[in-house]
Parts: structure tokens; sequence; C-alpha cells
């Protein structure tokens, strides 16, 4: 199968210091894989990288084979940047945001066409949130905030899309949801990208994950790479793995572990349990 | 109606008034790209910023306007290659501005007789434009209200969210250094109204003033120019009856709507949240 990116031995950094180094990554159409790893291991800088938005040191981004020139991030690539960068006050309504999406359709006329609010419109249906096209973004939960962001990468109709930590600060439902709608959209033939420091309610539901700090540690089905070795070189501390009925519980500390366990009991067992 | 109509018996009073009419328009459109994009600090060191550059432009005996707006730009640009050099933007907007502003001040104390012209730069004297001035303000206005046109879009998306922009295909560069050019541009030609200490007034309160009543940024452009333009016309013909500073009175002017919209905008919310709360007890 041809790969829609491919990463061969890229090494990127800021300032003097590199952030990692020699890093090989294939994407596939439909894949959906997790970059996993602690805060400020160069996650994001690897997704950057990816894009095309920062200079590599070495190595090099292909996209569908073609090299990714620095600073010139070619069409067919969606990206959701981290939340925290956004001004939740800035007067814009999720509508207008997904049309942002749909800049390199070139309409210099500064109001929307009909065509235009027709795909914001099938996105916003297409990620569950239609119902608050017209509200302003600031006032949407913090779900809702993350699908518009979604929908915006999609209107674009890319063969892949980068998401950069899109559960952080989000609770377990709306986690779980998002993680539906991405594997709904991988079998479509999306390839998704996603970069997550949650362990347990994120990476160990994806069907595949990179463990990353500063470079590639492993990367597979979360069965085979979530090992208490691989987490320790990961996350830099002894991790408990806990394998149970084809799940994984990963904790650093026991008490932890139990609660995890308990917390993932059907309700009705963790009524008795307790 | 004859007492009404009479300070546009004199050609400067309705020249005065057509300038500030337009300029309250560019500096209200160009206010929500620089409310929303946090930069009104920027565009209040760069107002300073270009009174060094007029000073140096009236000495090498250079056209004002693009001598400062030359200079304006160059300022700006320089901002942000420091901004890219580990400099904090506050910290390098407080370093090119007050230089080039002390720059103006020193010399201007060389050259003594520039204490009149000085004062004019400082509060503004739209009083005393020319027609040549008027002229300049009318085309410098039709350009910069085309080019919003124009990049409606692309300013759009760089002001709420400059990395994707970048992703999606938006000239990210093209449109700081496009900006930093409007802004310049911007400045020079509106100095006269407001000078360099009133000038950010005219920029960030009726911005500010549409942020309160809107929350589409087109809206807000459209609140905030109209707005700009309303509040100079009256400020500028307030001025004449009550005998005060132009640039003073279009500022207070300003302020003084901000805070009764401020006062009904907040009155309105609470009366709106009461009104909910008792549908849902009653309900």
């Amino acid at each position: 199968m041809e790969s829609v990116l491919e990463v061969n031995h890229l090494t990127c950094g800021y300032q003097t210091q590199p952030v990692f180094s020699d890093v090989n990554l294939t994407l596939y159409p439909g894949q959906l894989s997790g970059l996993v790893g602690p805060s400020g291991c160069g996650k994001s800088t690897l997704i950057k990288a990816m894009l095309g938005l920062i200079h590599p040191w070495q190595g090099e981004v292909r996209f569908r084979g073609k090299r990714l020139r620095a600073g010139a991030p070619p069409p067919g690539v969606g990206y959701v940047p981290q939340v925290e960068t956004i001004d939740w006050n800035f007067p814009v309504t999720a509508e207008e945001v997904v049309m942002m999406g749909r800049y390199r359709e070139r309409n210099f006329l500064p109001w929307s066409s009909r065509r235009d609010r027709l795909v914001a419109r099938e996105l916003l249906e297409r990620v569950g949130i239609a119902h608050v096209a017209h509200q302003p973004i600031g006032e949407l939960s913090g779900g809702q905030q993350q699908r518009v962001f979604l929908a915006r990468a999609l209107v674009g109709q890319p063969d892949i899309v980068l998401l950069d930590e899109p559960t952080s600060g989000s609770d377990l439902h709306v986690q779980h949801e998002l993680l539906h709608l991405l594997a709904e959209l991988s079998q479509q033939g999306l390839c998704v990208l996603l970069s997550t420091h949650d362990l347990n309610s994120v990476a160990t539901h994806l069907p595949w994950v990179v463990c990353f700090n500063q470079g590639i540690v492993g990367q597979g089905q979360p069965t085979e790479v979530f090992t208490p070795e691989t987490l320790r070189q990961t996350f830099g501390s002894e991790m408990l793995v806990l394998r149970q009925h084809g799940r994984i519980l990963i904790s650093s500390d026991a008490t932890t572990l139990l609660h995890e366990l308990q917390s993932n009991l059907p309700p009705a067992l963790q009524q008795r349990n307790s | 109606m004859d007492l009404l109509l009479k300070p546009f018996q004199y050609e400067f009073f309705t020249r005065a008034i057509l300038v500030g009419v337009m300029s309250g328009l560019l500096c209200g459109v160009m206010g929500v790209y620089i409310t929303t994009r946090r930069m009104s600090y920027i565009a209040h060191g760069l107002s300073h910023a270009i009174l060094g550059g007029a000073v140096l432009t009236y000495v090498l005996g250079l056209n004002f306007y693009v001598g400062s707006g030359i200079w304006g730009f160059g300022a700006a640009l320089l901002i942000q290659y420091l901004t890219g050099r580990r400099i904090y933007s506050d910290a390098a907007i407080g370093i090119v501005t007050t230089a080039c502003f002390a720059l103006g001040v020193a010399v201007i104390s060389t050259y003594r007789k520039f204490s009149q012209n000085f004062e004019a730069a400082l509060f503004g004297n739209v009083l005393g434009v020319s027609p040549t001035d008027l002229w300049v303000v009318t085309g410098v206005t039709i350009v910069l209200l085309a080019v919003v046109f124009v990049f409606y879009r692309p300013l759009l998306f760089w002001c709420f969210d400059r990395e994707v922009a970048q992703v999606q295909g938006v000239p990210v560069v093209a449109m700081d250094t496009l900006f930093a050019l409007m802004l310049a541009t911007l400045l020079v030609v509106t100095l006269q109204v407001l000078g360099v200490t009133l000038i950010i007034s005219a920029v960030v309160i009726p911005a500010s003033i549409a942020r309160l009543l809107s929350n589409h940024f087109g809206y807000m452009m459209m609140i905030s120019g109209g707005l700009g333009s309303v509040i100079s016309f009256a400020g500028i013909y307030m001025s004449y009856y009550f005998d005060v500073a132009s640039g003073a009175s279009v500022v207070l002017l300003s302020t003084l709507v901000f805070g009764a919209v401020l006062v009904w905008t907040n009155y309105r919310r609470r009366a709106n949240r009461f009104t909910a709360s008792v549908h849902s007890k009653y309900s």
C-alpha cells in the first residue's frame, strides 16, 4: 500500500538544542495512530515538522511521495492544534471557523458563498454539532470546540489529519466520543495521527501507538508495545501494566492501578466491590 | 438651522470634518484586527515611532507621507524581526518605538523652530489639514478599505489562528508584512487628527464598543467603522462649540460612548439572565 506520509531520519530542534533525532515513521491510508509520550518530549515539534511548519535539521518528510518544503504545507493535510493556543474570546461562530478551512478554494469575496455554507454545514453535521453552527466559538463546550476544529481540518478533504493533544483537558465521555469519531473517519480511509500523554483513557484504545520521547521508542499495537520496559524508556519512570480480558491498564503505582481497575469495571460490579 | 451649519461656512472646518470621518472609519475597521490580535501596544508604539520619521522627513525636506510611511513600516518590520529573535514582543516594541521617538525629540531639541509643529504632532491638529492632506487621506482610505475587502478571508484566518492558517495555505509571512504596511500607512495619515498621544483611542475604542455589541468579526468591522466615523464627526463638530481641542473632544466622546454601551450591555445581560431564571422556575 502506498504511504500517505513518510518521515525519514528526521532531526529537529530549536536554537542549538535538538528536540528529537533520527525519527523514521510511515503512515498509511485508514490508519488511526497515537503518538504517545510525556509532556515536553517533542510530540508537538514532530507534528509541526510533519506539517512542514518548521525546518528540519536533517532528514525529510514526504507527503504522497513528494518531499515537503518547510514553510509551505501542501494541500491534503489537516491539522487540529492544541486548544490552549486558541483565543476563545475571538468573535467568530463555529460555522465561520469551519469555513476558514476552505481558504484554498480561492473565494476572494469577504462573504461566504452558498457552497461554502453548505459544505461547512455538512461537516458540522458529520461531527454531530450542526445545532451550534451559529454560536460563538467561545460559548461552546470543550468537546464541541474540538469537533469544530476537526471539522475545519476535514473541510479541505485531506488525506491525513494530525491532532495535537485533542483530548487534553476534556472528560472521559468527550474523549471517548472523539475517539469513536476518529475511528469512523479512519474506517472511511482517512489517515489520523493524534498525540497524547494519556495512557489509560486514550492510548490503550487506539489500534496503533508510537511511543515517543526525543525519538521513537517503539511502535505497534498497544498490547505489544505497552510493556514496562518501553513505558519506562518513554516516560522515564517505572510503570505497572495490567492486562485484563484483552484490555490494558497502566499506572506508576499499585493503588492508582487498583482504582483504575475499579473504575473500569461495569457499574454493577463497581457497586458490589465498594 | 443657520447656527448648526455655521461651522461649515469655514472651508478648513469642512476639510477637518471630512478627514476626521475618513480617519474614524479607517481606524475603526483596522482597530478590529488590532484589538482581536492584541496588537494595541504595537499600534500605540508605532504612532510614537512615526514621530521620529516625521521629524527626520521634515529636516531632510522629503514628503511627509512617504518619509514617515517608510519609517513606520521599517519600525514595524524591525519589531517583527526582533520578536523572532528570543526578544519578547512587548520588549521589542519598547526598544524600537522609544528609540525612534527619542530620535525625533533629539532632532526637535536641536532645531528649536519645531515647537509648534511638535505640539500638533503630539496632540493632533485636524483644523490645520490642507486640501492635499484631504486628497491623501481620501486615497489611502479607498486603498486600505479595498485591501481589507480583498484580503478579508486570509486576514481573518491569520488573525484567529496563524499556525493553522499557514497549514491551510495562507501566506502568513506576507500577511505579517501586509498588515505592518497597512498599520504604518493608517497611523501616518491619521496622525494629524489626533496626534501620536491620542491616536490609539481612535483605533481601540470603537473596536472595543463593537466587541461589546457583536460576536461576529464582519459585523464588528461595520459597527466599529461606522462608530469611528460618527464619533469623529460629532467630536470635531462639538469642539467648535465647546472651544476645546478637536482631538481631545473626539477621545472624550468615544470614551463616553464606550462607558454608555458597557453599562447598557451589562444591564441587558443581567436582564436576560433574570428572565431566563424566571422562565425556568415557572415553566
